[in-house]
This record gives C-alpha cells, structure tokens and sequence, in this order.
C-alpha cells in the first residue's frame, strides 16, 4: 500500500510536472497576451520532431538545444506575419486563426515526417535507473524531466517578476500605450513573448517526445488539458499554473492507483445493486476509469466557485 | 418582414427545387447534410454572433437530441410509443432545451473565457460520460435507429434519402424562420445588447445573466433540433457526435460565414460541408487546404463570407456595382493560376511515381520540367495578383464614394 | 483532327452575315477545307476509314476494358492514417501483382481499387458509402475500427432491404469484434480475419503451456473489444490453466492516456508475470514503452504491437517481450511466392511493410469468386464465397464458412527479435519470428448466427 502510493505521488509529479512545461510557454501566451493559443500542441509537436532529426545527426543535446530555438523562431514569424493582423479583429478571429495553423503544422509534419510512429529516444546517458524502490524502477530521465520542469519554473518566475524585462513584459500586457510611449517597442516585445512562448512548448516536446511517443497524434492528446490547467491555475499567474499542473498530475495518478470506485461507495452506504439495472454502468464506476477526465471536472468546479481560477488575479 | 418576404419566398423555392438540380446519391447526401449544419450553425450563432457568448461545447446539445431521437426511433419501431418519425427533430429539440437549462444553470453566469472553459470542460465530460454509460449511449458503436418502422406520413415511409431530403428541408425553413423570429424579439435584441456592454445592459435594468440564460436555452433548443434530423437522416448517432471536435467544426462554420450576420452561419455550413465533402475525396492533403483556407479567410476575410458579400452594400448602393466587375477579374485570374499552382505543387510533392494530371498535362515529380511549369504559374500568378492590386484598391475607393443623385445633392 | 476539319460542313450563310470577323473567319475556313479537299482527297478518305476503324476499335475495347471498381473504406488521413494507407497500398500492389499485371480478370478487365477515407469516423463512413453508392461500387473493403464496421454493416443492411437490386457487399479484413459474425451477422458482410474470441482461444492455450506464468494482468481499451479480450482471456484461462491467477483487470479511456506509468506501477506491484493487452496504435506503443521503461521483464502479449513505426520504437527494449497472435507466418515465411511478393512490395515501398497480407487473401478469394460466378454481382459472389476452401500464396488452408461467413485459417504466435529475421519491421532489423502455429481445423469456434438470406 505505502509502495503504491509513493510510486503514485512521484508518478503525479512526473506528469505534473510534464504538463507545467507545456503550461508555462501557454501561461505566457494566454495570460498575458490574452491569445486562445490552439496551436500551442502543434508547436510541442514541432519541437518533438524536430528533436527527432536533429538527434540523428547532433545527437539528444543537440536536439535539446537547437530544436527549441527553431521552434521559437517559428512561433515568432507566425506571431509577426499573422497573428498580428489578426489582433485586431477580436478573440474568435485569432482562435480561429490557431485553428487553421493546427491543422496545417499536423497536415505538414505529417507530409515532412510520414504518418507512422517515430523512434525517439531518451539519451543513453539516463538509461539507468536512479533508484529501484519496491521492485520498479525510476529511470534517471524522469528524473531528469523533474529537474528540467524546476529549472524552467525557476527561470521564468526570476525573468519576469525581478528583471526589467520581464517587468517590461508586464507592463506592456496591461499598459501597452503607456508603455510605447515610454519608448519601449511593443510589438518586438509581444513577438517575443509569442516566440519564447512557443520555443518553451517546443522543449516540452523534446523532453516529452520519447516518453510519451512522437506520432502525429501528440498534439491532439494533450491540446486541450494545457488550457485546462493554465485555466485552473488562474489567468495571469505563473505559479498557478505550477500548482495547477502538479494537481492535475496527482490527482490522475492518485485515481488510477486507487482502486476504489462506486461498489465500495455503495458498500460503506450499505447500498447493491444488481447488474441489470439500469444505472449499473454507474453503479459498476470506478475511479481509474474515470481518472483521465478528472481535470475537466475540476476545471467545472473552479470556474463555478473561483472564475479567476486558483491564483489568478485577472479576469478576461 | 414585408420587404423580406420575397427573400423567405425565395428560400422556400430553393429548398424545394435544389434536389432536382442535384439528384444523384451523392447530391442529396449532402444537400442532407446542409440541411443538419445549418440549423445547427444558426443555433451556434444565437450564442456566439448574437449574444457574444463563445462556447466550445455546443455539440453536446446537438448530440444529447440526436441519442434521445434515435432511442425515440427505436421506441417508434417497437410500438411503445406511436407517432410519426416526422416529429422526431421536436423531441431532439426538447432534449437539447431541457439539457441547456440545466447545464445554463451554472455556466451562464460569466461570459468571457470562463463562459468559453466551462463549455469546454462540460463538453468533455459528456464525451466521457458517454464513454462510460455504454447503456444509454451505446459506447463507441453508438446507437443505431430505423427510421421505416413508424408510421407512415402520407403514405411515405422514408426509404429513400430524397424523402428525407424534403422532412429535413421543411424543418430547415421552420427553424431558420422562428430562429430569424428569435433576432426581433426583445429577448434577441437583449442579447445583442448584452453582448455590446454589458454594463449599459444592466444599468437600465436587464440581467445580464437572464438574457444568456434564455438565449443559451434557445440555442440548445435548435441544436437538440438539428441533433434530430441527423438521427433520422444517418439513423445511427455515436459519441463523435458530441465531441470537441463537432463543437469546433460548428464554430468554424459560423465564424467562416459571417459571424454578425443572420446568413453568414448559412453561407459558412454550406461552404464547409461541401469542402469536407468533396474535398477529401480527391486529396489526401485535404486537411492543409481547409487549414491554409481557414488563415486566409481570418487575415482576409475577417467578417466572414457573408461579410465579404455585405461589404458591397454600398457600392450597391451607388449603383457602382459594375464598376468592380473587371478589375476583381483581372485579380480574380492571375489569383486562381496561383492557387492551381500550389495545389499542383503539393500534390506533386505527395505523388510519389505517380503521375498528377493537371489540366490536361501529365506532370511527374521526376521530371524538371513538371516543378518548373508549376514554379512559373505560381511566379506568374503571384505577379499578376501583385501588380493588379493598386488597380483594385482605387475601384474599390471609386465604387464606395457617395454618388450625386438627380437633384444635386450627395446621398 | 483532320478528321474533323473532313467532315465540317461550310457555314450557313445566315451565320457569315452576320459578323463580320466571322466572315472573314469563315472564308478562310473554305479555303482550308478546299485545301484538303483538293489536294488530299486520297488522304482524306484514308484518315476517315482509320478514324472509323479507330472508333470502332475504341468501342468495343472500351466494353471489354471495363475495370471492375473494388472500394477501400479505411482512414487515409489523420491520426489513424498510417494503418489505412498501408492496407491500401497492399491491396492495389495485390491487385497489380496477380491479376492486372498479368491481363486482368473476367477476360481482360483490370481491377481499379477506389479509396473511400473515412477519416476512422462513424459518421464520415456513412458518407462515404452514399458516395460509394452514388459511383456504383457495389464491393467494399474495410477492416479498421469494429465500430467503423458495425457502422458500415448496418448501413449496409438497410440499404440493400431498401435497394433490392444495387446490393452491395462488405469484405472485412480486420474488424475483430465477434458480434459481426454472431448476432449482427449479415448475409451480405465477410469477415477475413479471425475474431476476437478464436485469437484468445489460441493465445491462452499458448500461455497455458507456459508453466513459469502463474500470474496474469490484463489491461485494456475501455470499449467492447477491450471488454472481450478482458472478459474472454479470464473465461478461457479460467478453463485451461485454474491456477493461474488474474492479478488485476483494467481498463483505460482511449486514446486518452498520455502516460502509462502509473498502470504500470499497478502492474509491478501485482506481481503479475505477463501482461495481456488488446491495445492498439500510440495506447499499444506507449504502454509497451512504459513498462520497459519501468524495468519491469514480462511478456506482453498483445494482438497489435507491430510495424507502423511501433517495432522501430520498441526495438531491443522489446525483443523477447513483445508477443502477438495475428494470421498469416511472418518469418520465417512459409513459401518462395509469399518472400516473392514481398519482396516485390518491398521494392515499390522501401518504407512500408506488408502489415496485413489477408487483403490479399481477401482479393483473391473475392475474385475466383467472380471468375467462378463469371459476374461481379454481390449475391453471385456471396453465394460462392460461401462455403469456398482457397490455399493462399503462403500455402494456408482458408475457409468460408458459409453458415456465419466467418474465414477460418491458421493463426500464429511470434515475438519481436532481431535473430533470425528475414523481412524485418519497419527497416528497423527487428521484426516477428513465429514461435507457435495451430492449423485452420483447429481454430473453428462455434458461433450463434441466425443469417436471414435473400431470396433470390
């Protein structure tokens, strides 16, 4: 029992963790240039793949350091030549805009890349296990992962709450005129918040890309939890989205280790049911089944009882 | 609604001639299908063009009414209950309503991302949901119907889609009708109102939150409509039907028609479904087109179709209409060499040995000549669009600068 | 051309009169026809009994070359792309193969395979077979997604009562859910892959004869066919091996899953010995990864962890652990035609493998169909599909079972290895060694088909 749930805990943090690398570059983009991001996958797809290649000739670190800076420079030339236009004509425009780019980055790495599964590896450097308890092992890549997600928290949090710039980045989100007018030049700042934004999902991409397999599918698996999360963590905050991602993760790995569900409910309430009743899909419920869609209901309940989300300080 | 009548009249026509324009399987198909979109596309715009309330889980209304109408087809061949099948798109209509008053309940009362967050996480609960209570909702095989077991409505059993064609087309011109109704009610007045600003709305004494809240429940109510008509249609529904994927091709629909005009979701389902229609069938690469279409439609095109065609109002107006007629096709022209150009191109690249006919030339990827033919149209076309823009942009000015009418003055 | 300039007759003068470029034209006209006329008047009449002769020729080759149309309804885009195209890919190479390379069927007609892309989507699939109704494809393929199946079967069989006469027939190549052939058997639907319950039945008499296993954990799909493996693999072993113990059953929302690892903390921690798993695609790849990832050295035995990129992934992570039970031998394969097939795909797509060689049995079996019935009408070709014994390439014994219209054939369990592989998996120097065989005879299950057949 104490193994399950020390596994289940570091289990969460993994994938808590995880889902903050994805979340933070989307933390930005969302929460502070207020943009419905639907492409943010696309660009951790992007970064997977690229990794992909260029692991073939500069190998992982290789990988790891150039295939964010292109996707990044990408994020930028999309933020530069489309996005901007498309500011101006409201929300819905902008979100539609990110629709159709989804659609292309899938159709095109598909047409580069091909349709099947690629044979993405973590680097052999982390090929052993960091510690073996109960039996199972903890490979040192997730440990590796972990250390990643804390660096790039680290980062960003000092950027943008302690150095000019990210006070600058700030300023600009809620005071764009006023800081123009101070001289700043506030496009080149959203063009690179957009482009750091999406160079941050694309390092989410290369260190997820040989955990959770690189496919053409990547994208669409993980597109909307990220906006749940930077949802539930609250527009505007960095930390929330921390905290979001990590209760996000626990909360899946607790329930599927949890073998509980409704018959055990129905027990301690001193209720059965027999199996042809009607309701007996629901009586039959439980929780590992149900354990991938609990951050949508998480997500219902916050918004029903704290719109701004967990931390969040601004409305939209 | 004097001066509209000849419009409705005219719709009424076209409803029921269309299937004799385009009569083969495939024609009625999607004149079918129309039919569906575009009752649900409208039911969108009531939320998101109307009432400014951007939801990501509409579908679920749509697809609540379309499982209830297939368990009502069921019940009907059954004998259990006795009505005609040509009333099923009310019981899909009173799903969707019921379900919209109880999700409305709790969701309407912010607009914004958090109106647009709650759809999306209730919508996927519901997917979920479905997943799991495989006794209602069938699982992954969903639910299948027979639509010739009721009976019969004069004499027609609804064997063949062209019948269905004509029940589909008449709910069509009532739901459009009462949906347009909708609009010139107070309550749809309101809702513009509250979309504009709210605040105002509030300070001469409406909820903000009441006027969602019907709309939202009027809306679900014509989605749950359309969800019936695919029941009888398809007689089959599945958890697809209720997905974020279906939610997201409505928004399309709407937002590439037009969202501030009543046609504009009109002109949106019928130009989608005929692009997702035919457009796969003869290109692997379909979902680039319809990706690439959807960019240029939101840089270009920002207030829709129906926007682009409103946008001629005026010159209209000062009966210069004409004037733009040669300078867009001298756009026009060198505009569609360039896109014929890139879709050779693309298509190209993707044939492997095969050999791609292009307008009676047989291109190969191997050969040179093939990528350089296609290089110089699309160098040529990009020229041509180049060069006639400064044309364009001063017919344009001309068409929409108030005329003097007869006595003198400037209308 | 000069054909035409032959027999174009000179404007009426109404026409000439009235513009005056026309005229002008027109004369001209005159003068060419004259030309012709007056100086070619031999070569005239020569190109017009050459066109006559051309004409006719066209004519009735054009009957003769009539191509019979076969439909492919499969995903051919999206996330499920990789596995209709590479079905697609082996049925036209098998038709090209055997037959039109070789002068086509029915006395020279060529077999033109026309793809329907359903997109895996229920809803899409019905409007593909409105457009295949609409093009008069009267055979359709499809294998991909017992839903997509069960979808098409029923739309299918309302068609046809409605339709008598533009029947159309569903050749399913790899939908496994055992319904298909049980209670919503259809006269009109084939099925040429074993089913569910006749692939677990071999699998767990393989696991049975494994005395080391005592301990089993089944994860699964949640859908009816993760249902069936679960419920089916509990029945079968429960009858053949009692002592072995089920350590725990789970099941997973599709497609859903991002990351294994905490399942397989569950499996570690169960102590199970092996693990079965009906997983198929990222699911498939991303649970096998997870548990060799976690260090944990069971076998898995699986129905789909092969080919489409899923052996280059798992690569000597997976040799020795992956098992799967599927039809036709991989290596080492079983005759010279089946390697020269193969290696004649090979060479058209040095990137693709032949992921499922029962589209060609399928083919094959569909055409001596209509080569026997010398018609390519649906209810001539069922009623000799029904009940037909056909030995493929490989040199199996196929049967149709005319009862159910289920085929039976050999089944085989192979596991992924690098060591004695003569066509591996995705280029990869991986591929399936086949370890277990059982015969066609010994595969018949029973089934509970009550097939209402049309009078004809």
């Amino acid at each position: 029992m104490f193994e399950v749930f020390v596994f289940a805990t570091l289990n969460g943090l993994v994938t808590g963790l995880l889902l903050f690398m994805l979340a933070s570059g989307l933390t930005l983009i969302f929460s502070m240039m207020g943009v419905l991001n639907f492409a943010h996958a696309s660009f951790y797809m992007l970064g997977a793949y690229f990794a992909y290649t260029l692991s073939a000739y500069l190998g992982f670190w290789g990988g790891l350091l150039f295939a964010p800076l292109i996707v990044g420079c990408i994020g930028a030339a999309v933020e530069r030549y489309g996005l901007r236009r498309v500011h101006q004509s409201g929300h819905v425009a902008e979100l539609v805009f990110t629709f159709g780019l989804a659609f292309l980055i899938e159709e095109a790495v598909q047409f580069f890349w091909g349709r099947d599964t690629k044979n993405y590896q973590s680097p052999e450097l982390f090929d052993f296990a960091l510690f073996t308890l109960f039996g199972q092992e903890f490979s040192a890549y997730r440990g590796f992962m972990i250390a990643i997600a804390c660096l790039i928290f680290g980062a960003l949090y000092f950027v943008l709450t302690r150095s000019r710039v990210g006070i600058i980045i700030q300023a600009s989100i809620s005071h764009p005129q006023t800081v123009a007018n101070l001289g700043h030049n506030v496009p080149l700042i959203f063009m690179c918040v957009f482009g750091v934004g999406t160079a941050l999902a694309g390092v989410a991409g290369v260190i997820a890309g040989p955990v959770l397999t690189t496919f053409p599918g990547m994208a669409a698996v993980l597109g909307s939890i990220v906006f749940v999360v930077v949802v539930i963590g609250g527009l505007g905050s960095l930390p929330g989205a921390l905290i979001a991602s990590l209760l996000v993760g626990l909360l899946q790995s607790y329930a599927i280790a949890a073998d509980v569900g409704m018959p055990e409910l129905l027990h301690l309430l001193g209720l059965s049911f027999d199996s042809s009743h009607p309701l007996n899909d629901l009586w039959t419920l439980n929780l590992p089944q149900i354990a991938p869609v609990l951050p949508y209901l998480l997500l219902v309940l916050v918004l029903i009882f704290k719109p701004t989300g967990l931390m969040g300080n601004r409305e939209q | 609604m004097k001066k509209q009548l000849p419009v409705w009249l005219g719709f009424a026509l076209a409803l029921v001639f269309l299937p004799s324009i385009f009569d083969s399987v495939l024609g009625i198909s999607i004149l079918n299908q129309m039919t569906i979109w575009i009752i649900f596309a409208l039911s969108y715009n009531m939320l998101l063009g109307q009432g400014g309330m951007l939801s990501f889980g509409h579908a679920v209304y749509f697809g609540l009414g379309g499982f209830m109408s297939v368990h009502a087809l069921n019940l009907i061949a059954d004998e259990v209950l006795v009505f005609s099948i040509t009333l099923i798109p009310l019981v899909g209509g009173a799903v969707g309503l019921v379900a919209a008053i109880f999700i409305g309940s709790f969701s309407t009362r912010k607009s914004g991302t958090v109106f647009a967050m709650i759809s999306l996480g209730i919508g996927e609960l519901i997917v979920a949901s479905s997943l799991i209570f495989a006794d209602f909702f069938g699982g992954e095989a969903g639910v299948t119907g027979d639509r010739t077991y009721g009976p019969p409505f004069f004499g027609i059993e609804f064997l063949q889609d062209a019948e269905v064609y004509y029940l589909g087309a008449f709910w069509l011109f009532i739901a459009t009708l009462f949906m347009y109704l909708f609009t010139q009610t107070p309550a749809g007045r309101m809702a513009n109102a509250v979309r504009d600003n709210p605040e105002r709305a509030e300070f001469i004494g409406y909820s903000t939150r009441r006027v969602r809240f019907i709309s939202f429940c009027a809306a679900g109510l014509f989605a749950g409509i359309a969800g019936g008509l695919f029941a009888i249609n398809y007689e089959f529904i599945t958890e697809e039907n209720l997905n974020a994927l279906t939610s997201g091709r409505v928004l399309l629909m709407a937002y590439i028609g037009g969202l501030g005009f009543f046609i504009g979701p009109i002109v949106g389902a019928v130009i989608l479904t005929l692009m997702n229609s035919l457009l796969s069938n003869y290109s692997e690469m379909w979902m680039l087109y319809l990706g690439i279409m959807f960019l240029l439609t939101v840089i270009f095109l920002p207030r829709g179709f129906a926007g682009f065609i409103m946008m001629h109002q005026i010159p209209w107006q000062n009966r210069r209409l004409g004037t733009l007629i040669l300078p867009y096709s001298v756009t026009t022209v060198p505009a569609l060499v360039f896109l014929a150009a890139f879709v050779g191109l693309v298509e190209l690249s993707h044939k492997g040995d095969d050999i791609l006919p292009f307008f009676g030339l047989s291109l190969g990827a191997e050969s040179m000549l093939s990528w350089g033919i296609l290089l110089a149209l699309a160098g040529i076309g990009a020229l041509g669009v180049k060069l006639s823009r400064p044309r364009l942009a001063a017919a344009w000015a001309f068409a929409n600068t108030p005329t003097a009418d007869d006595r003198g003055d400037v209308r | 051309m000069t054909l035409i300039l032959g027999l174009r007759r000179p404007q009426s003068k109404h026409h000439q009169s009235k513009h005056h470029q026309s005229k002008h034209h027109q004369s001209k006209q005159h003068l060419n026809i004259a030309q012709a006329a007056a100086g070619q008047s031999l070569t005239r009449r020569a190109s017009l009994s050459i066109g006559a002769l051309v004409c006719a020729f066209s004519f009735s080759a054009a009957t003769a070359q009539e191509p019979v149309r076969l439909g492919f309804m499969d995903p051919l885009s999206g996330t499920f792309a990789s596995v209709g195209t590479s079905g697609l890919n082996v049925l036209e190479f098998a038709a090209d193969y055997f037959y039109n390379s070789k002068g086509g069927i029915l006395g020279g007609r060529m077999i033109e395979i026309v793809p329907l892309d359903n997109k895996q989507s229920p809803t899409e699939t019905q409007l593909q077979f409105r457009r295949a109704v609409s093009e008069e494809l009267r055979i359709i393929f499809q294998g991909n997604s017992s839903a997509v199946a069960n979808t098409l079967n029923q739309t299918i069989s309302k068609h046809n009562r409605r339709n008598a006469g533009q029947e159309v027939l569903q050749i399913n190549y790899a939908a496994v859910d055992p319904i298909l052939t049980n209670e919503e058997c259809s006269f009109w639907h084939f099925r040429f892959d074993a089913h569910a319950v006749m692939k677990l039945d071999v699998l767990t008499d393989f696991i049975a004869m494994n005395d080391e296993l005592s301990s089993i954990y089944i994860i699964g799909q949640d859908y009816s066919f993760g249902q069936v493996v679960a419920d089916n693999t509990i029945r079968l072993l429960g009858e053949k091996r009692p002592d072995i113990e089920i350590v725990g059953t789970e099941f997973h929302p599709i497609g859903q899953v991002k990351d294994f690892t905490p399942y397989v903390t569950k499996i570690a921690s169960s102590g199970a010995d092996a693990v079965v798993t009906g997983n198929f695609g990222a699911d498939m790849v991303s649970l096998a990864r997870s548990i060799i990832d976690s260090g944990l050295d069971v076998p898995i035995y699986t129905f789909y962890a092969a080919y489409d990129g899923i052996t280059a992934t798992l690569g000597a992570d997976g040799k020795d652990r992956i098992r799967l039970i599927h039809t036709d031998r991989a290596n080492p394969l079983a005759s010279d035609e089946r390697r020269d097939f193969y290696r004649a795909f090979k060479a058209k797509h040095p990137n693709s493998d032949i992921t499922q060689s029962r589209l060609a049995n399928a083919l094959m079996m569909v055409v001596q169909a209509m080569e026997q019935s010398q018609s390519t009408d649906p209810y001539d070709i069922a009623v000799q599909l029904e009940d037909m014994r056909f030995t493929s390439i490989a040199g199996d014994e196929l049967w149709m079972r005319g009862e159910d219209h289920q085929l039976f054939q050999p089944l085989y369990i192979s596991k992924q290895t690098d060591e004695g592989i003569e066509f591996d998996a995705d280029n990869s120097g991986f591929g399936l060694l086949t370890e277990y065989e059982v015969g066609t005879s010994e595969t018949i299950t029973e089934h509970s088909c009550r097939m209402r057949r049309p009078r004809r």
